[in-house]
């Protein structure tokens, strides 16, 4: 599975006036993998993410994403749309943002839109009839068909998304990130909201996801049904600080983790706070 | 549609029942009408012909006008209690009617084309050689490039949901382009050329006003919504205030006369011996050119409908209406969102730009005057009004509002009813504005508010318009 990193993220600060949303983090995310981002709500999760996508410039720090054949993208470097186009990071939203007045079949058809523009001479050959605009429009749906028949929305390709339930619209989300055709994929509480057997369904979509299309993940929980289970690795932030990072494993056992998620009784404060090393 | 229609009219929440909540509204309505009334019905005042000032009272029409809105008030009250109560509405033509047409619509579309290609002749065979003129410029050319501005800003502000107040700006921009090559450029450079100005000026007016398209879209990138709405009104005024006081450019409030007329491909129409009528051996006739402008109007309309239905199935297009959907999701995806505004710009621009052309060639005059606010208020009324991003409702709009007031000129039948000094075309602005409100109540998202998607997999079914955003900038 793992060889090298995909994403490495390396000393990333970002601040907002006084405030200091992530401090000098540092983790990678290895091809092949799913990572977790896991913390206390305000941790600093969606930042970290934006900032990957580039919806964000951080203060600070470098991110560099590694493709296959060798070529490298600074992220902090790029904007937004080039990241998704060129450096391949496609992301979902923590509140859905489908085109809800667009049906599902046309949201995964906006998804591919480099492509098709590509193919259709940038719209001049396409309006003219010329090119292979029929043939690469036609795969383009092939390509929907793929994704919808795997997010089980098959049947619902032609009915707006605006109709569909809420579990669907997240699953849809995620069709369409992958319709992008991204190596790392970054999903912003994917499980929010689903009941447990949908949320075993997604854990079944995620590993198929990494396994069968061979894309990493990375990904943003709270649900650690969802983590602890299809994680290859666990990154925590606190305070938009790392207090620990390794497989689900170690970082159930670490004490700081334990300490920022459950808290502590009273008496034990001052113990626990010596042992994990805070003031 | 009817089940999107009943589940919007559900959201609307409680609805208190009873005649006597209604009757309370109604009365409300009526009272402010009655204050606004007041200063700007009830006392006109006029000079007599030793210059005084003499108040006129018409306490008669302000009582009109409070029954109206009563009753008006009175009957949308009970409708809405009907629908709230989950009985069919009051009047329920309308819902009843919409599912039909779009039922209709792909049968009546080669059937409407069908009638604006005859539509000369049945001109001609209804109100003879002479009168047809009237029917065929002031009704057909007329409309039609109300129909073509409209489709061209529909491009903007119902695919893209950016919201552009400043479109005339572009037609301006036409207009001139067309207006000073034909006037200075091509007599000054090849003169030879001069019967083909109107053919070789449109596809550079076209592009000239793109141009200015992007040139405005790049400042109004960042902004969105009302930001976006007033910069490009301003916009529309700059060029206005720029072509009234670059006397040397534009020649000021004179404006620009003597433009050339279109040639039928090179053959002008005149009637010299090389002109239309004596090349065809017919006898002249200013018809002959009404007629001429009427096609070439119409095509032109036409191609951007073509064009327009074309892009929607494009990459291009479908980013356009994901951009009105989620601008930031579209960058997540990797779309380009400066590019995709700035082609929306500059195509609907285009549009515009032509549409300014082939106006100053009908013309044959043009001075700022021609290209206030508003015109882009009415071309935005057309789009609104129809529907954002329908064609078939932008140009039963431009019927609408722009054959409508044209119509009331004919309506000499109304004076036995309101007497006989009565002059429909004052009340245009009066029904021009209880238009809008009426399709406000009743169709608030416009005439034809439901999308129709650009690809399916099984079946086609349209989108409700209660799902479809109006963009925010």
């Amino acid at each position: 599975m793992h060889s090298g990193p995909l994403l490495k993220v390396e000393h990333v600060t970002m601040r907002f006036g006084g405030l200091v949303a992530v401090n000098d983090l540092s983790f990678e995310a290895r091809k092949g993998e799913i990572t977790a981002l896991i913390g206390p709500n305000g941790a600093g999760k969606t930042t970290v993410f934006n900032c990957v996508t580039g919806f964000y410039k951080p203060t600070e720090g470098m991110m560099t994403l590694t493709h296959d054949d060798g070529s490298s993208f600074l992220l902090e470097r790029m904007p937004d749309f080039r990241i998704a186009a060129r450096a391949k990071v496609a992301r979902t939203f923590q509140n859905i943002r489908l085109f809800s007045g667009l049906t599902v079949l046309e949201n995964l058809l906006v998804a591919q839109h480099n492509v098709l523009m590509e193919s259709s001479g940038w719209t001049i050959g396409g309006l003219l009839g010329l090119g292979g605009y029929k043939a690469a429009s036609k795969a383009s749906i092939e390509k929907a068909k793929y994704w919808l028949d795997k997010t089980r929305l098959i049947d619902r390709a032609d009915d707006p998304a605006g109709d569909l339930a809420y579990g669907d619209q997240r699953r849809l989300e995620i069709a369409r990130a992958m319709c992008t055709g991204p190596l790392l994929l970054c999903l912003d509480e994917p499980a929010a909201g689903l009941n447990p057997r949908e949320s075993l369904e997604l854990n079944n979509l995620l590993r198929s996801i990494r396994t069968d299309d061979g894309v990493s993940l990375l990904l943003i929980e709270h649900d650690m049904s969802v983590v602890m289970e299809i994680s290859d690795h666990v990154v925590v932030l606190d305070y938009g600080t790392k207090i620990s990072d390794g497989t689900p494993k170690q970082v159930q056992s670490d004490p700081r983790v334990v300490a920022a998620y459950l808290g502590v009784e009273d008496e034990e404060v001052e113990a626990v706070e010596a042992e994990v090393g805070i003031l | 549609m009817a089940k999107a229609n009943n589940r919007a009219s559900e959201q609307t929440a409680i609805v208190e029942q009873g005649l006597a909540p209604a009757l309370k509204e109604a009365a409300f309505a009526a009272l402010v009408t009655f204050g606004l009334c007041i200063p700007i019905v009830a006392w006109g005042t006029r000079q007599d012909l030793n210059n005084r000032l003499i108040l006129d009272q018409r306490w008669d029409a302000v009582a009109w006008a409070v029954l109206i809105v009563f009753i008006g008030r009175l009957l949308v009250s009970l409708n809405k209690q009907r629908r709230s109560a989950g009985g069919g509405p009051l009047v329920s033509m309308p819902t009843a009617l919409v599912p039909a047409m779009a039922r209709l619509l792909p049968i009546l579309a080669p059937l409407a084309i069908g009638f604006l290609f005859v539509f000369p002749i049945v001109a001609i065979f209804g109100s003879g050689w002479q009168g047809s003129i009237k029917w065929i410029d002031n009704f057909g050319v007329q409309i039609l490039i109300y129909v073509m501005l409209g489709w061209g800003l529909n491009i903007v502000v119902g695919l893209a949901g950016l919201l552009d107040l400043g479109y005339v700006a572009f037609y301006a921009v036409g207009a001139y382009s067309y207006a000073l090559f034909a006037t200075k450029v091509i007599p000054a450079t090849y003169p030879a050329l001069g019967v083909w100005a109107f053919w070789i000026c449109l596809p550079v007016a076209g592009l000239l006003a793109a141009f200015w398209g992007v040139l405005l879209g790049f400042p109004v990138l960042r902004l969105r919504g009302d930001y976006l709405a007033i910069v490009t009104l301003a916009f529309g005024e700059i060029i206005r205030l720029v072509l009234i006081n670059w006397v040397d450019f534009s020649g000021g409030y004179a404006g620009i006369s003597t433009i050339p007329r279109p040639s039928f491909f090179g053959i002008p129409f005149n009637a010299s011996d090389s002109g239309f009528a004596a090349v065809f051996g017919l006898e002249f006739s200013p018809l002959y050119r009404t007629i001429f402008l009427y096609y070439v109007i119409l095509m032109l309309a036409l191609l951007t409908a073509f064009v327009t239905i074309r892009l929607r199935r494009m990459p291009v297009g479908r980013a356009w209406e994901a951009l009105r959907e989620d601008e930031i999701a579209c960058r997540s995806l990797g779309i380009n969102t400066t590019s995709t505004k700035l082609t929306a710009f500059a195509i609907g621009a285009g549009f515009g730009g032509v549409a300014g052309a082939f106006f100053s060639a009908r013309q044959g005059f043009i001075s700022p005057e021609s290209f206030t606010f508003m015109e882009s208020a009415v071309v935005l009324a057309i789009v609104v009004l129809g529907g954002m991003g329908s064609l078939w409702g932008v140009a039963i709009a431009a019927v609408a509002m722009i054959g409508g007031p044209e119509l009331m000129r004919e309506m000499d039948l109304l004076k036995p009813i309101f007497g006989a000094d009565f002059d429909p075309t004052k009340y245009r602005m009066l029904i021009f504005g209880l238009a809008m409100v009426v399709i406000m109540i009743w169709k608030p998202r416009g005439l034809i508010s439901t999308r129709e998607p650009t690809a399916f997999l099984k079946e086609s079914k349209s989108v409700s318009g209660s799902l479809v955003k109006e963009g925010h900038g």
